[in-house]
């Protein structure tokens, strides 16, 4: 049977499978929205799962409370890591391709069948590396470090949910394919699916490299093969580990610019700038890998210097011009709705009881500020030298993956729901306080990680205390990042039940807006467009920014005495 | 006769969604994997004791 239709891909046309939206106006296919919600709906399950894991681990970590044993310890650190780092995003991710395929393409689904293979494969082998973790037989964490052995379901289940990931990314370039090919939209593709393009370009190489390092290592564990060499295994796992998280980079970029047009009617200030910084992910931000190799002896300076430094730094150029895009083009809208007091007088104006714009604006805060700051910092050759295997690394991509993607991916889901499940949310007093709650514990958590690591104590070890080396303030920061966890925790599960209750009882809007978040309103002295060309009208963004470059400079040099003083001249 | 204008090179670079999946693709292919793989290969097995 043939998966390709040769109807017109426009949804449009006369017998296609469509409705309309009663928020937006736009075209929804039926088939995608079926796929987004399945895709969601496992989303938040995993969500939830990483979740109670989360705060076991934290309880564990924080040396007062030492919840786990050791075994259970290993068992959960995986669990943790590949529920949240890899399922969660992953299942998200693919209802985020298939939306922005669809939608704003005014184009159907390309194949109904490709796509329940693709979440067949996903959710079989999610379930099947979930099942065999909690058996016991896959204490190896999430990277799974040869030769460290695993039970073979374990590697399968993850090239089960590899593979299905990669056929769900080859629906979406088909997607584009056909709605190119019908002309069911005109000139370039909105900057929305064009930054979900760019997550799917970076999920083809990372998931090649999941096949590449997977297949052999589950030969290996069924005695087939002979074991892979473990540095090899090293660099090719972080072409999947350490790639995939770029995936998320791109899509929560394109949800910034999302959520700012839908709360504030931003448009970007510069599409073609945009557009470049999408481009230079794609070229760029993989190299970015190489960070997890850099006390590697097997690979070179050269190739060390040259991955992390030289070219990924073109990557970062890309986020530093989102990191100014983004807010400029939310202050132009804001001054052209007429709220220009002062520097920042239109931040103050902004819809920050919306749960989804405040979502946005703090994923790209803690984003920027916390986990971009200290990723460039980290990934320094020699600066990683005093924070490899330290508290500092998960205290990095805690502000990254978690305060950064996973809080734009609830920020959007805030839409999401209203917009395809076409349900208002129920408890909306709770959701406007939820992202806040959220956003500050996995502050709490990222800075107590990453003063524990500055006191040199080490991820992934289940006790501190046998060495005697940390004194109370380790102990402090430890703490720290356990309260953080729990109100993270807490409000993770708000979320989730929200979610669940909204989808299930939420009152349903077939045919009718969806109830209002809150958007920013025009006030009389609105003046809509007359800002578009006026480059002064970004001075609180270039406020904003220098305060940023401001604390990377003293972030960055900082971390050059403190290396230093590990050698200090007498 | 009508004659239709192409667009700027660096538009059409950025329209064109298969040339920026093959870079993508083989980009850090070269620069991350192979360079690396070879690297790896280059070394000289350690002389058990």
């Amino acid at each position: 049977m043939s998966t390709v239709s040769t109807n017109s891909a426009a949804l449009d046309s006369p017998g296609a499978d469509s409705r309309t939206c009663g928020t937006t106006g736009l075209k929804v296919c039926l088939a995608a929205q079926r796929f987004i919600k399945l895709n969601a709906v496992a989303a938040l399950v995993f969500l939830l799962l990483g979740g109670i894991a989360a705060i076991l681990l934290a309880l564990t970590r924080w040396q007062a409370v030492h919840l786990l044993p050791v075994d259970w310890f290993y068992r959960i650190i995986t669990f943790h890591g590949l529920n949240m780092l890899i399922f969660w995003i992953l299942f998200f991710e693919v209802a985020v391709l298939y939306f922005a395929a669809t939608i704003p393409l005014k184009s159907r689904l390309f194949s109904r069948p490709v796509a329940w293979v693709s979440f067949g494969m996903m959710l079989v082998g999610a379930v099947m590396t979930n099942v065999v973790i909690l058996q016991g037989k896959a204490d190896v964490m999430m990277t799974s470090y040869l030769p460290l052995l695993a039970h073979p379901l374990f590697y399968l289940g993850i090239i089960l949910v590899a593979v299905g990931t990669l056929i769900a990314v080859f629906n979406f370039f088909a997607t584009l394919f056909i709605a190119k090919r019908d002309k069911t939209y005109e000139g370039s593709l909105p900057l929305v699916t064009y930054g979900a393009m760019a997550a799917a370009v970076i999920a083809v190489i990372t998931l090649l490299h999941g096949a590449i390092v997977m297949v052999p290592t589950f030969t290996y564990s069924l005695g087939w093969t002979p074991e892979p060499d473990p540095m090899w295994y090293r660099m090719i796992w972080w072409g999947l580990g350490h790639m995939s998280q770029q995936v998320n980079v791109a899509a929560m970029v394109a949800i910034w610019y999302l959520i700012g047009y839908l709360a504030v009617g931003a448009k970007p200030v510069n599409e073609t700038v945009c557009r470049g910084a999408f481009i230079l992910y794609i070229l760029f931000i993989n190299l970015a890998a190489a960070h997890h190799l850099l006390v590697d002896p097997g690979v070179s300076p050269a190739w060390k210097m040259w991955n992390t430094s030289y070219a990924m730094y073109l990557a970062v150029l890309a986020s530093m011009i989102h990191a100014f895009t983004v807010p400029a083009s939310v202050e132009i809208a804001m001054r052209e709705k007429g709220h220009s007091r002062g520097i920042f007088g239109w931040i103050t104006a902004l819809p920050w009881r919306n749960p989804g714009f405040s979502a946005a604006a703090l994923s790209l805060v803690i984003f920027g500020f916390v986990g971009g700051i200290t990723g460039v910092t980290l990934g320094t050759q020699q600066i990683n030298i005093i924070a490899h295997n330290t508290m500092r690394i998960p205290g990095h991509f805690h502000a990254t993956v978690v305060g950064g993607t996973t809080l734009a991916f609830m920020g959007l889901t805030y839409y999401v729901i209203p917009l395809i499940f076409q349900r208002d949310f129920i408890w909306r007093g709770m959701a406007r306080v939820q992202p806040w709650l959220f956003g500050g514990g996995i502050l709490l958590v990222s800075f107590g990680m990453s003063f524990a690591g500055s006191l040199g104590v080490s991820r992934r070890v289940h006790d501190i205390e046998y060495a005697g080396a940390y004194g109370p303030a380790a102990h402090l920061f430890l703490g720290l990042m356990g309260i953080g966890a729990i109100i993270a925790v807490f409000s993770l599960v708000a979320f989730v039940l929200m979610c669940v209750g909204t989808v299930l009882f939420g009152r349903k809007i077939e045919g009718r807006a969806m109830a209002d978040w809150g958007v920013a309103e025009s006030t009389v002295e609105a003046k809509p467009g007359s800002l578009a060309h006026a480059h002064w009208a970004m001075k609180g963004t270039m406020a904003l920014t220098s305060v940023f470059l401001l604390c990377f400079a003293v972030y960055y040099f900082a971390n050059w005495k403190a290396l230093a003083d590990v050698w200090p001249v007498q | 006769m009508k004659t239709e204008e192409r667009d700027p090179w660096l538009k059409r670079f950025m329209d064109n969604t298969w040339l920026l999946l093959v870079l993508g693709v083989v980009i850090p292919l070269l620069s991350y994997t192979l360079w690396g793989w070879i690297e790896l290969l280059m070394i000289p097995p350690a002389p058990l004791p």
